[in-house]
């Protein structure tokens, strides 16, 4: 953590984007949590996709719950709505947001105890209703705030930082995800910002429930030998399904593609992921296929990262319940109330 | 000797759940509305679907009396399994009608009342070869002979039997021919009608007849809520639904088929609430629907609703508890659980209607003060009002209201340069100015959380922000008491010290009990609560009576300890008066309560259940 504020003068050749924004402007406040801690390499990765698609940063609203990853939203996008609500129910209050405002950007930010221990009925619900969001789990596999518990994350086996091994077996987020019908399913590490930052990119352009699970040591309670969840050993057990980049339908971006085989994907709004592919039979379209890919991974020991499914045509929340395409907090009294001519013939057949 | 009475009397069904008599007694109920007589059904019912029994009554009153009377002037005796009770339930006097089928032994009959045996059974089955026709005709055929037994124009139910089929026409002549077939037989082998009857009046006027929970429904169409999160639970569970039904037929533009509202069925009550702050937060008019339960689930979010400040209507539709007490009986037993829900310092406003009238009125009147004070504010509903039907003055409108916003700055003052700070206490009044997420590029958003913050919604633990805040809230609260609907004074017809409190749905049996007690010689002032926190002309009741009652339905007093402790009432001046079996309070039971305790010499608290 650092607790020097940054100057707020700038190099007059520093990048701007197409809203003549530089990447200060998707900052927040200063990171109040531990140095070289996995979340504030996520919160940069966010910064660094928001600029890069030029998104307005008051019109995405930043929602979490309890726990060091709902922290964050405090270190970006300071000119945006944030709302840190209680523990493991930010993904309720993210609908509802949504259910009020269709027109917002939604990123909902979350922990691993806060997602899969005390809210994993609020994400998963939040998952199956189809949310236009994106939902990212900052899993690192421990409960930082309180001093080193293990989460519902934790490998069986993977030992805390006083060596007690975890008995239970642990959750997969990815796999939940997938089976409850996410249409964009992606993991990463916070280490690996080549791979992350195109993934926020794509899940936030994508027009339906993205979830991206980023595994994220806790560089203070499992960050150790005998952690599954430490820098040293995602890095060595890291399978990359696929690298990618992420191209805007507004702002193509130019890449190097020397390497690999290549697949664009489309998304919904005529953006597109560009995926080099590393792991040859991998098809991202294939839902049962990835469950079964991942397991095997895992069997090995192997954390599959990357996007790991995708639905090119997926539908959201207000889809399904059919609501108006004008944001419900923008109708007015015309629009809502149906007068006293109504009600006097609500009244008369009451009689 | 038979009782004599026209049009005042009280008729119980007891039924079979699930049997298909709740139609056939609604039918009753409307066809002696339809003469002109008003009427005050209740459903009292079983947690169950079938086979369990269920009852329905009826009371018959050409004084408009809405509350429950108490007692069984006739018996429609449809279940074996509660025959004893029913039986014995019947004033003596009164009327017995039963299914005599099957012989019934002497010993189960009283001889101080009427006993009408009709063959139902015997003569469905050599009507009907269908099992579920027979069953369903039978409770139409009983209806016939009741309406024979008690003068009801027969022409009157069948114009409610061609309305309820209207669509379904080939329904209509069969139940018409049930209806003659119970008509006729009981006109051939009984007196008609009994010395209990109904004689047409033109009592009804311009009244409606509706249950609460739609009531309250309706009020949250009317006012302006876009977004409904709930999870079914038993008493609130028609008010979700009568909203969905109401906005399926108000707030769908015909020409794109676009819904101008949004419902969900959340996996609980804590996603329900959840959903209705972030709506909240994000500018929509939001609600749920429950009762103590799911009020008991929802304690968190509603600490953070008040905190942070976000408007929310909760209608609360009370039921007996604690834990999961009586779900399908009345109670008032959770206004101590609202009044202070969540951990911590809060305290919330409460709404109290008193039947649907006030259901939709204060339901509409909940999401502008959500609104304008920025906070949860909870509709006290109870079963009795929440799923019968009452007989009430119909809604109104007025098309020159607008939906108040409250303090919401838009992206055109922040850009004049107006200050936002969204604690800041600008008016004086504790309420602050907010922004909707989204509304400037620049200037206006704050991070909203549970957290102490300071007047500019930055966080910090410090004490002195802290309790700038906490003071803050008191100082809304206290503004909240000029917006609350006014308390309504009854006077007694003479000067008198004696008072009484009484609030929801306790105020049909206190409107009926306060004529008992003139009949008695007592004369009371009653005052109506219908807000909290209470406004000054509740204290200066309590200060201008030597004795208040507080009639309420629970046990433990909770109107009253709220009084005490937000008014700094001397608890010897509040005596209570306690109804909480999970049946609706009556008259009898409030006048009797009172007239012992005001004359003579000084008795045990009423907590005797009377029903």
């Amino acid at each position: 953590m650092t607790y020097l504020a940054k100057p707020k003068f700038h190099h007059p050749a520093i990048e701007i984007n197409d809203l003549g924004f530089t990447h200060r402007d998707y900052e927040g406040a200063i990171s109040t949590l531990c140095a070289g801690c996995g979340h504030d390499s996520i919160s940069s990765a966010i910064m660094r996709a928001c600029f890069e698609l030029s998104l307005p940063p008051h019109r995405i609203a930043k929602l979490s719950g309890i726990g060091c990853s709902s922290k964050t939203p405090t270190y970006f996008l300071g000119q945006s709505h944030g709302f840190n609500s209680v523990h493991g129910r930010m993904p309720s209050v993210l609908t509802g947001a949504n259910l009020a405002n269709r027109d917002l950007i939604y990123l909902g930010v979350s922990g691993d105890g806060d997602s899969a221990s005390i809210g994993f009925g609020q994400f998963a619900h939040a998952i199956r209703r189809a949310v236009n969001m994106t939902y990212i789990v900052e899993n690192n596999g421990v409960y930082g705030l309180t001093k080193g518990q293990f989460s519902a994350t934790s490998d069986k086996g993977s030992k805390s930082k006083k060596g007690v091994a975890n008995a239970d077996s642990p959750i997969d987020m990815v796999a939940i995800a997938l089976q409850l019908g996410a249409t964009f399913v992606a993991r990463s590490f916070s280490g690996d910002k080549g791979q992350l930052v195109p993934l926020i990119k794509a899940a936030l352009e994508h027009k339906g429930a993205a979830f991206i699970d980023c595994i994220s040591p806790c560089i203070a309670f499992n960050n150790h030998e005998g952690s599954t969840k430490s820098f040293d050993y995602v890095r060595a057990h890291n399978a990359a399904l696929n690298s990618l980049d992420f191209l805007s339908g507004r702002a193509p971006i130019t890449a190097d593609y020397a390497e690999g085989a290549m697949q664009d994907v489309t998304l919904h709004d005529g953006s597109a992921i560009r995926l080099r592919k590393l792991a040859g039979d991998y098809d991202i379209h294939d839902r049962s296929a990835a469950l079964t890919h991942l397991h095997r991974l895992a069997d090995e020991g192997e954390i599959g990262t990357g996007l790991i499914y995708l639905d090119e045509a997926p539908s959201d929340m207000h889809a399904r319940l059919g609501t108006a395409t004008k944001p419900l907090n923008a109708l007015g009294d015309r629009d809502l109330v149906p007068g006293a001519a109504a009600l006097a013939k609500i009244n008369a057949s009451l009689r | 000797m038979p009782i004599e009475s026209v049009n005042d009397f009280v008729i119980r069904f007891a039924n079979v759940n699930g049997s298909g008599s709740a139609s056939a007694n609604l039918l009753f109920a409307r066809s002696v509305m339809r003469m002109g007589v008003p009427i005050a059904p209740r459903n009292i019912f079983p947690s169950n679907i079938q086979g369990l029994p269920t009852w329905y009554e009826v009371r018959i009153t050409e004084a408009g009396h809405l509350g429950a009377r108490g007692g069984v002037d006739m018996m429609v005796a449809m279940n074996p399994q509660t025959w004893d009770k029913d039986v014995a339930s019947i004033e003596s006097g009164g009327y017995l009608f039963y299914d005599s089928s099957r012989p019934i032994p002497a010993s189960k009959l009283r001889e101080d009342i009427t006993v009408i045996g009709m063959p139902l059974t015997d003569i469905c089955n050599r009507e009907y070869s269908d099992p579920r026709q027979r069953q369903l005709f039978k409770n139409i055929i009983y209806v016939g002979a009741l309406a024979a037994l008690l003068d009801i124009d027969p022409e009157e139910v069948e114009k409610l039997i061609g309305d309820q089929f209207k669509g379904k026409e080939k329904l209509i002549a069969p139940n018409f021919k049930a209806l003659r077939m119970g008509y006729d037989y009981a006109k051939t082998h009984f007196s008609c009608p009994l010395g209990i009857r109904v004689r047409r009046a033109d009592l009804i006027g311009d009244k409606i007849f509706v249950e609460g929970n739609a009531a309250a429904a309706l009020g949250a169409v009317y006012g302006g809520a876009t977004v409904c999160a709930w999870y079914p639970i038993t008493p609130s569970t028609s008010l979700a639904e009568a909203y969905e039904r109401y906005c399926g037929r108000l707030r769908v533009d015909p020409a794109t088929g676009e819904k101008k509202y949004g419902i969900v069925q959340a996996e609980d009550e804590i996603a329900a609430i959840g959903m209705v702050v972030g709506a909240g937060w994000n500018g929509a008019r939001a609600f749920t629907a429950t009762s103590g339960p799911g009020i008991s689930l929802m304690q968190e979010f509603l600490g953070l609703a008040y905190f942070a400040e976000i408007p929310a209507v909760i209608f609360d539709v009370q039921r007996g508890g604690p834990s999961t007490g009586m779900p399908t009986r009345t109670q008032q037993s959770d206004v101590l659980l609202c009044a202070y829900a969540s951990h911590g310092d809060t305290k919330h406003v409460l709404l109290f209607p008193r039947g649907p009238h006030e259901a939709f009125e204060f339901g509409a009147l909940a999401f502008d003060l959500a609104d304008r004070l920025q906070t949860p504010i909870f509709v006290m509903l109870d079963l009795d009002t929440g799923m019968n039907q009452h007989l009430c003055a119909p809604f109104e409108w007025d098309d020159k209201r607008h939906l108040d916003r409250g303090k919401v700055m838009t992206a055109e003052e922040l850009e004049a340069g107006k200050e936002f700070g969204r604690y800041l206490d600008v008016d004086g009044d504790g309420i602050p100015y907010r922004t909707y997420p989204g509304a400037h590029p620049s200037k206006g958003s704050f991070f909203t959380r549970g957290t102490s913050r300071d007047r500019y919604a930055r966080y910090t633990e410090e004490g002195g922000p802290y309790q700038d805040n906490m003071e803050r809230l008191l100082r809304k609260f206290d503004t909240a008491k000029r917006h609350v609907p006014a308390p309504v004074l009854q006077p007694a017809a003479k000067p008198t010290r004696v008072g009484v409190i009484h609030y929801g749905s306790t105020s049909f049996a206190m409107d009926e009990a306060m004529l008992l007690l003139t009949e008695r010689g007592v004369h009371v002032d009653a005052l109506r609560v219908r807000g909290f926190p209470f406004s000054h002309e509740v204290t200066d009741f309590i200060a201008a009576h030597e004795q208040v009652f507080v009639v309420e339905q629970n046990r433990d007093a909770q109107l009253r300890t709220l009084l005490m402790v937000e008014c700094g009432v001397d608890p010897a001046q509040l005596t209570p008066v306690l109804h909480y079996d999970g049946t609706p309070i009556t008259a009898r039971f409030i006048a009797t309560s009172i007239a012992s305790k005001t004359i003579g010499a000084p008795t045990p608290e009423a907590r005797k259940v009377l029903s």
